[in-house]
């Protein structure tokens, strides 16, 4: 572990016309040097701490805590039910009591687990050298656009991350295919969305927590 | 901020093509905030009422198949997912309504139960029933067996709790 971590978010654009629609929308992102490989055994440690702190009652009440019901309420405004796509924090809760506890899988994936356990605030990876240097932000797709390496078309006005050229993923959807983590990956961009009733705080420490497992040694 | 963005957004072909958009006008803008507060709050009111029901044995789970494709919803779409989210609080609270009435029922027969035992012979109220955790059933049985039934003396026994866990009965086992 690094003695002085300093993980400083970049704060990412936002297309006006969606900010003037949902004014506390916004994305934050950091990049860090790292690859995919089998996690630690502190952080697979620390995984194991975190199951201990989700239980059935907890996972319950979760949905009336400030900060699920803001990704909740954010998900019903752009058209998702939360009750059939659930929201990358009760996603986790719910697998936790499936599987018995969280899983390692591997360093990143569990970097990612640990900042939306710990904070209720969903971290995304890409992989940083497909990103143009402009930088990340969230827009509406427009006409023909493609959603990653396929062939696969996205409808215009979906709402997505990307940069100016290229879409990354869906917002709190799934990354494009051919631009999320892979073995060849060297740097990672860690991405947050915050909506209204996440406190920039929440974000951060979303991104400081993923970013520092990622540095994990 | 804006300059900053101003300045990304000449940089790319797309942001050339989304900086002038605008969604809606003054009036719809605003009317388009109010549903949004609207739904935040219906969302919450329909949380705690998934919070009340859950110990009475929860609520139906939405049908419909999840949608993926997240977008900027127009009036219309906004006015019909607030009307929707509001039928589905109105049909929790009903269902809640209707079993806290059915556990009140269980309850004023506990009482009953215990006050005249002889009246309800054999009944038996669970605490799930009411609404309560664990597996304790109070059920109205003749003391000392069948003299106490001969003799009229009846009483209101609890159950001792949960069951152990054991492994399925010998007879239930598929066979060879």
């Amino acid at each position: 572990m690094m003695e002085e971590l300093d993980l400083r978010a970049a704060a990412g654009f936002v297309e006006p016309a969606l900010s003037e629609e949902f004014p506390a929308l916004r994305l934050s992102w950091i990049t860090v040097q790292a690859g995919q490989r089998a996690s630690p055994r502190g952080v697979k440690q620390r995984l194991r701490v975190l199951s201990n702190r989700f239980h059935g009652g907890n996972v319950v009440a979760m949905r009336t805590k400030p900060i699920p019901h803001a990704y909740r309420a954010f998900f019903r405004q752009i058209g998702l039910d939360p009750d059939l796509a659930r929201i990358p924090s009760e996603e986790a809760a719910v697998a936790r009591l499936l599987h018995g506890g969280f899983r390692s899988q591997d360093l990143i994936t569990d970097a990612l687990l640990i900042g939306v356990v710990e904070t209720g605030v969903p971290v995304w990876a890409l992989d940083a050298d497909r990103i143009d240097p402009n930088g990340l932000g969230i827009r509406t797709t427009i006409e023909g656009e493609t959603f990653g390496s396929g062939e696969q078309r996205l409808p215009a006005g979906r709402l997505a991350v990307a940069d100016g050229t290229r879409v990354h993923a869906l917002l709190f959807g799934p990354v494009a295919p051919g631009h999320g983590v892979s073995g060849q990956t060297n740097r990672v961009a860690a991405f947050a969305v915050g909506v209204e009733g996440v406190p920039e705080i929440h974000l951060e420490e979303a991104l400081w927590l993923c970013g520092e497992t990622l540095l994990t040694e | 901020m804006t300059e900053l963005l101003e300045d990304q957004i000449t940089a790319a072909p797309v942001f050339s093509q989304i900086t002038g958009r605008r969604f809606v006008e003054g009036d719809e803008l605003a009317a388009r905030r109010s549903i949004r507060r609207q739904i935040g709050r219906l969302e919450r009111e329909l949380s705690n009422a998934f919070l009340t029901a859950y110990p009475m044995g929860g609520l139906p789970h939405p049908a419909g198949a999840a949608r993926r494709d997240p977008r900027l919803l127009d009036l219309g779409e906004l006015e019909r997912v607030r009307d929707e989210l509001a039928e589905r609080l109105h049909a929790a609270r009903v269902t809640i309504a209707q079993r806290a009435e059915v556990q009140a029922a269980h309850r004023l027969r506990l009482e009953r139960m215990l006050l005249e035992p002889a009246k309800h012979r054999f009944e038996t109220v669970s605490r799930q029933d009411m609404g309560e955790p664990g597996c304790g059933a109070w059920q109205v049985r003749p003391r000392l067996g069948l003299i106490g039934m001969l003799m009229g003396w009846w009483q209101v026994k609890l159950s001792s709790g949960c069951p152990l866990a054991r492994g399925r009965a010998r007879g239930a086992r598929p066979g060879p």
